[in-house]
């Protein structure tokens, strides 16, 4: 398996759908190979296409707001005392995630086709409530199906979500969380595609859902190329980029342009959801050694039993709770470009607690995840070690969890 | 030799009806229980189609859903459904069985492996909801090789050109999805439209027995008799979760309701 140089990853699947021969593809039932036929057919004229590329960038620009900060984080650095240790503020963009890069391309594919509603799914409650602010910005209706259980511990992106007028469906299947509101969502859409779109909310699903969602996140990573010229002239000789990895769009968008550089310069490493450190369930399907199984439409490493059930995972993030991971990084694992591992609950709590600490920056469970395997290896880095953490997602919305597990006081207020 | 799934449609068609094929799930609500339905419920239906229960399943509705999670908390296996299969087979009630479910469970099983065990156990075709053509080529071919018949499934949104590249790779049997929809929706799309769909798939392919699903209920069973073969499951998932709320015998009452929709076609 390898890894082609000069091609963007999201372009290097077989004709069938398929990164380095296994993983991805498109295992839909029939009544979805047209709609997303024509879902591909028009994402590769437009993926080229200088009009189209000219609108992203006006939103990306004057609503999503960019480029969002890259940052020093001076006393962590002096904590440390080791790395450099930086941060790209992603949750600076409008919405306070990466998951509008995706939901506005979406929209505007939507618009273009003439779709009038869009349906997706969530987790962490970013990609619905992002989506639900794209749809009112570009007057789509919007479904967004999200897992009982999350709906519990996300309430401010529900009731943003609600503030955007979108209709938010609980899903009460399975362990009612994201793995459950991703099936649902594409159950509506087998039963809707003539009249609806769909949009997946991470790099994870059939193919074509894949490949948009890293073209639309990366972003990021196009953005903190220039910064990091500016800074220093040139991409630093040591760069470390740590990212948290739910379904992995975040980390894909964060490290897409820098795919071609040698990892001995440029090297990714990517922090899955460990769970509670005293259970056996995770949602780190890399770091364990997940089996190669399907799941919504892709083959990738997953977690499951032996007989090929989807096995329930736990995570204090909801945006990391996922079973199975985003067949670009299944690609980028065994080619060995990227490093996966994993942070427990406790760990990313602890983390949360030192950048809040040293720092006037507040990152949401997910981002923590990666914070705090960033934090302990830099220690061992060398000083000209640039060490960058992608800042995904903002604390606001986990307040009742961060409440409960660490009290009050650790919670500024917003 | 017919194989015995063009066996069951030759006799219903000598019997100027379409075939009856129903769904339920392996192991719902036990292992022996579904055993048990499955028995029962030959006596009435031409073709039994036993579902594989899934967790993460990308096009059932409600009430399969619940039939399979019901399936899979009372521990329900690979190996217990193939077991299911063999037990019925031998049985004096045997009728061609068709396997239904989702790509996973076979490709964790092994492919080959599989259909070994199909084999052996007397399963006489398989419907992978989420391997559709082209991607399911290689695996129809191996199933060709053992002798078990590769549902290829059609649906209102397969364009004219895969209709027909569709149908030439198909088996003895084709399904075709009578409208947008997960399994145990409501019939959206007037029985006439739907029989037109169904008679475009008959013109490319007059010799291919070819059956309806989804949508297919007491209700609306009797406006489609001019088909091959209709499939009715949600319907009959829903009776048995019935069933089991009021504490009645689900074994009796699907057994009566197949009865009922048999009549219906008759
Ligand atoms: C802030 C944040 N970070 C990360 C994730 C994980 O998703 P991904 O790996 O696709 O970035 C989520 C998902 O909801 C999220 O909300």
């Amino acid at each position: 398996m390898r890894l082609k140089k000069g091609i963007p990853v999201i372009d290097q699947g077989n004709k069938f759908g398929f990164w380095g021969g296994k993983f991805g593809g498109n295992f839909v039932p029939e009544t979805l190979k047209r709609p997303i036929e024509d879902l591909e057919i028009q994402f590769n004229k437009l993926k080229n296409d200088k009009k189209f590329i000219f609108e992203r960038d006006k939103y990306f620009k004057n609503w999503i707001g960019t480029p969002t900060r890259f940052i020093k984080l001076h006393n962590l650095t002096k904590h440390v005392n080791g790395a450099q240790i930086w941060s790209k503020v992603v949750s600076d963009a409008n919405g306070g995630a990466h998951k509008i890069y995706n939901a506005t391309v979406h929209c505007l594919l939507a618009r273009r086709s003439g779709k009038k509603v869009i349906i997706g799914d969530t987790g962490a409650g970013y990609a619905g409530k992002m989506l639900s602010m794209a749809a009112k910005k570009f007057g789509l209706k919007c479904k967004i199906f999200m897992g009982a259980k999350d709906i519990e511990r996300q309430q401010p992106n529900v009731r943003a979500m609600k503030k955007n007028g979108a209709d938010v469906i609980p899903v009460y299947s399975g362990s009612q969380t994201l793995v459950d509101a991703v099936s649902e969502c594409m159950r509506y859409w087998v039963a809707n595609c003539d009249t609806t779109a769909m949009c997946v909310g991470s790099t994870v699903g059939p193919a074509i859902f894949v490949r948009i969602c890293g073209w639309s996140t990366s972003q990021i990573s196009r953005e903190l190329k220039v910064q990091l010229i500016e800074k220093f002239g040139t991409v630093p000789k040591k760069l470390k980029l740590y990212n948290c990895v739910g379904g992995g769009s975040s980390s894909f968008g964060f490290w897409n342009e820098f795919m071609d550089y040698d990892k001995k310069q440029v090297e990714f490493i990517g922090v899955e959801a460990g769970g509670p450190a005293k259970s056996k369930k995770h949602a780190a399907p890399l770091t364990y050694g997940s089996k190669i199984g399907i799941l919504h439409g892709a083959a990738q490493y997953v977690n499951q039993n032996s007989d090929g059930q989807i096995e329930e995972t736990e995570s204090i993030s909801a945006g990391l709770d996922y079973p199975g991971i985003s067949p670009l990084h299944c690609f980028l694992k065994d080619t060995k470009r990227a490093r996966y591992t994993a942070a427990s609950d406790e760990e990313a709590l602890k983390a949360y607690q030192i950048v809040t600490k040293y720092e006037n920056l507040r990152p949401s469970l997910e981002p923590s995840h990666a914070f705090s395997v960033a934090l302990k290896e830099a220690k061992k880095l060398s000083k000209d070690t640039i060490v960058v953490i992608n800042s995904c997602g903002d604390a606001y919305k986990d307040k009742k969890i961060l409440e409960k597990k660490l009290g009050k006081k650790y919670v500024k207020s917003n | 030799m017919l194989n015995p799934i063009s066996q069951a449609f030759k006799k219903s068609k000598k019997e100027n009806r379409p075939a009856l094929l129903t769904y339920t799930v392996a192991g719902d609500s036990s292992k022996n229980q579904s055993l048990e339905i499955l028995k029962s419920v030959s006596k009435h239906a031409d073709i039994l189609e036993v579902g594989v229960p899934h967790n993460t399943p990308v096009a059932d509705g409600g009430q399969i859903q619940t039939s399979s999670y019901r399936a899979i908390k009372n521990g329900i296996k690979m190996n217990d459904i193939f077991k299911i299969v063999k037990d019925f087979k031998i049985s004096k009630y045997s009728k061609p069985i068709i396997l239904m479910g989702y790509y996973n469970m076979i490709y964790q099983f092994g492919e080959n492996k599989f259909l070994k065990e199909c084999k052996k156990s007397g399963v006489n075709g398989l419907i992978v909801v989420d391997l559709p053509w082209p991607e399911n080529k290689i695996f129809s071919k191996k199933c060709k090789k053992s002798s078990i018949n590769f549902i290829q499934l059609l649906s209102p949104t397969t364009s004219y050109k895969r209709l027909k590249s569709i149908t030439k790779d198909s088996h003895d049997m084709i399904y075709y999805i009578s409208m947008l929809s997960t399994t145990g929706g409501k019939l959206k799309v007037s029985p006439k439209k739907i029989l037109q769909n169904y008679n475009k798939i008959k013109n490319i392919s007059p010799k291919k027995n070819c059956v309806i699903g989804f949508g297919i209920t007491e209700k609306t069973i009797s406006k489609f008799k001019s088909a091959d073969g209709l499939v009715v499951g949600s319907q009959i998932c829903k009776e048995i979760t019935r069933s089991l709320n009021n504490r009645q015998n689900p074994v009796i009452n699907v057994s009566k309701m197949v009865n009922k929709l048999k009549k219906k076609i008759s």
